[in-house]
């Protein structure tokens, strides 16, 4: 196998936060200890609920932040040896689209000033070479070329993430972050973006970090899958086997939580209790024991590591089990 | 159900505002105590049907009927008042953004009380029970401590938790949720949603889940409404209309879904977006993404048909499945 295109070893980020003025700063974990690889022309999913990290994880690997600990390299280079033009550099090749087409398209800017900005900013070629680049980036992604005239306002969801996509892969990035792309959308919108982001990764050989919160999209998509609970995965590996049999209980509660239309998809519901604990102060020993249904003694003492088992990671002491 | 007057009526309730027509004709019914899921995607009216029967819709929204019939009462020809001594005792509704349904000024407590007294009065300490009672029924641990709590200190969940204390407050007979669980985890919403059927059992209300999940749908509602445009085209039993959609957009939609797609390559979509408000075909409003459209689609008004299995508005209706 050559050379991954990402390869992320114990990423963490760490904020200091204090709740009110006079409080002692507190650490909170948003990521702790995230490890994984990503080639060109695949897609791995991250999945998790508000707050497990998905998004801290979505800000390191553009470069949005840096890491508080761990290594991530991006396209062999060591991002926090790197120096800053070394950087804006490896920025052209990790982009973005966000969750919300609505709030992340300038209402004052004409389309094809948004599609062609990362390239006045990036490049030094000339307005006619930009205005060639974005019509073809348009046509690209299913709009048309006298869409370059138009605001933001004018279009539907759907289209308006269009846009966004032709954004991202003007600068011709090998990495697409796509930070919940689909889900602001409607069902009959959702198949379509989906169906051009999986055109565009044939064509362009791209690799995505996909972050969700559903399962059933990520099933259709990925083809690795990361589960996230607090700041940490909990199960990582290739799709088939996660679905087939998912050896973490939140895997297993989060597949049964997800509502399928077919009868026959539909597992016993384990409805969790509780919420997400706070991760400003996460439960002791494994951090989902306290709505564990299989937690035992053990879980509440000794914190789990992700261990092999059966072709898959799992940080879970009774994965064997499961 | 047969000849069992339903607890809920309308026919051929339009809304407009302006030259917009959000909802077009539409008849409706739901029978005491059954769940109805009634599905679309934005802007097929489905949100703004309920807010009529509500009686929430404001200027310059136009609503009429010929007929909005609740428990044996007219609701059109109930004055104001009336309307409102109804509405929020008999028929309450929560919506999908517990954050911003909540007032944020106020205490949880407050928000309960604050129903309870305007519906039923008793005395302060009465209704201080009865919010504690609620509290716990919808699964809010410590339930004293919380009343004192205010929205923001609070998860989405647990406010929506509240939201339906508050609905439930005075033992509605139909609870309208619109999207109850969009905006949360999907372990929250499904801690939700068994709340949501476990009250509607126990206290045998009559539940009407506005959704775009067909999952959701699938797995919670007996009889399911689609609608496409402000109008009604299709309602079937839940397991029938999962199983043999009759109208060319269900079956679209269905299509459409991840779940349906995985292993295939790309999924089926529909082409084309919702029309809006001048961009509205002649003939069936759905011909121009409709993978079965002929000639008369683009002429015709297809009328609803009724049948024994449901309601359908198309000319060439997919006829697979039992008859």
């Amino acid at each position: 196998m050559n050379a991954p295109l990402l390869r992320a070893v114990d990423l963490r980020r760490h904020y200091q936060v204090r709740q009110h003025a006079l409080a002692a700063r507190r650490t909170l974990k948003a990521l702790d200890g995230a490890s994984f690889e990503l080639h060109a022309g695949d897609t791995l999913a991250v999945v998790g609920e508000s707050g497990c990290g998905k998004s801290t994880l979505a800000r390191l690997i553009t470069m949005i932040e840096p890491p508080s600990a761990g290594t991530l390299e991006i396209r062999g280079v060591a991002v926090h040896e790197a120096g800053s033009e070394q950087i804006r550099n490896l920025r052209r090749h990790v982009q973005i689209v966000f969750q919300d087409p609505y709030g992340s398209l300038n209402p004052r800017k004409k389309v094809g000033a948004i599609v062609e900005e990362p390239l006045r900013i990036n490049t030094r070629q000339s307005r006619e070479e930009r205005r060639a680049s974005a019509d073809a980036m348009l046509r690209k992604v299913g709009l048309r070329s006298e869409h370059y005239h138009r605001y933001p306002h004018m279009f539907s969801g759907g289209q308006r993430q269009r846009i966004a996509i032709a954004r991202a892969l003007i600068l011709n990035p090998s990495i697409v972050v796509a930070d919940e792309p689909v889900s602001a959308l409607d069902v009959s919108i959702q198949a379509q973006v989906l169906n051009l982001l999986m055109d565009l990764q044939e064509e362009l050989d791209l690799a995505y970090l996909f972050i969700s919160h559903g399962l059933s999209v990520v099933e259709h998509i990925a083809a690795q899958l990361m589960v996230m609970y607090l700041g940490r995965p909990v199960e990582q590996g290739p799709k088939g086997a996660i679905f087939e049999r998912p050896r973490h209980p939140y895997t297993r509660a989060l597949l049964a939580a997800t509502p399928f239309v077919d009868p026959a998809r539909r597992r016993d519901r384990v409805v969790l209790k509780g919420e997400l604990p706070s991760p400003l102060d996460p439960p002791e020993g494994c951090a989902f024991h306290a709505r564990c249904p299989h937690a035992v003694e053990r879980c509440r003492a000794e914190r789990p590591v992700l261990r092999a088992v059966d072709g898959r990671d799992v940080a879970c002491h009774l994965a064997e089990e499961i | 159900m047969a000849g069992r007057e339903p607890l809920l009526e309308i026919r051929n309730l339009a809304v407009s505002f302006g030259p917009l027509r959000a909802v077009d004709g539409l008849d409706l019914h739901v029978d005491e105590g059954e769940v109805l899921g009634i599905v679309g995607e934005s802007g097929s009216g489905k949100s703004v049907a309920m807010l009529a029967v509500m009686g929430l819709i404001g200027f310059p929204g136009i609503v009429s009927a010929d007929l909005v019939r609740f428990a044996g009462t007219d609701l059109a020809s109930l004055d104001k008042r009336a309307r409102r001594d109804l509405v929020g005792n008999d028929v309450a509704m929560i919506f999908q953004e517990p954050m911003t349904s909540l007032n944020p000024c106020f205490t949880i407590g407050y928000q309960i009380t604050e129903t309870l007294k305007a519906h039923q009065g008793g005395t302060r300490r009465e209704r201080r029970e009865r919010a504690l009672e609620l509290l716990g029924q919808v699964g809010i641990p410590d339930p004293a401590r919380r009343l004192g709590s205010f929205p923001h200190q609070l998860s989405g969940g647990m406010n929506q938790r509240v939201m339906i204390a508050i609905a439930i407050a005075c033992r509605p007979k139909l609870l309208i949720a619109d999207e109850p669980t969009t905006a949360l985890d999907v372990t929250i919403q499904a801690q939700i949603l068994d709340l949501l059927l476990g009250l509607q059992r126990e206290y045998g209300m009559a539940l009407v889940l506005i959704t775009h999940d067909m999952g959701v749908v699938a797995e919670t509602a007996q009889r399911v409404s689609v609608m496409y445009a402000g109008q009604q085209v299709e309602e079937q039993d839940a397991a029938a209309l999962f199983a043999h959609p009759r109208h060319p957009y269900t079956q679209a939609l269905l299509e459409a879904l991840p779940e349906r797609g995985a292993g295939r390559a790309r999924l089926p979509t529909i082409p084309g977006v919702v029309p809006g408000l001048y961009d509205r075909p002649p003939g069936c409003l759905f011909n121009p993404r409709c993978a079965h459209a002929e000639s008369d689609c683009r002429e015709q008004v297809p009328p609803l048909e009724r049948d024994a299995r449901g309601r359908v508005r198309c000319l060439h209706p997919l006829g697979h499945g039992p008859a």
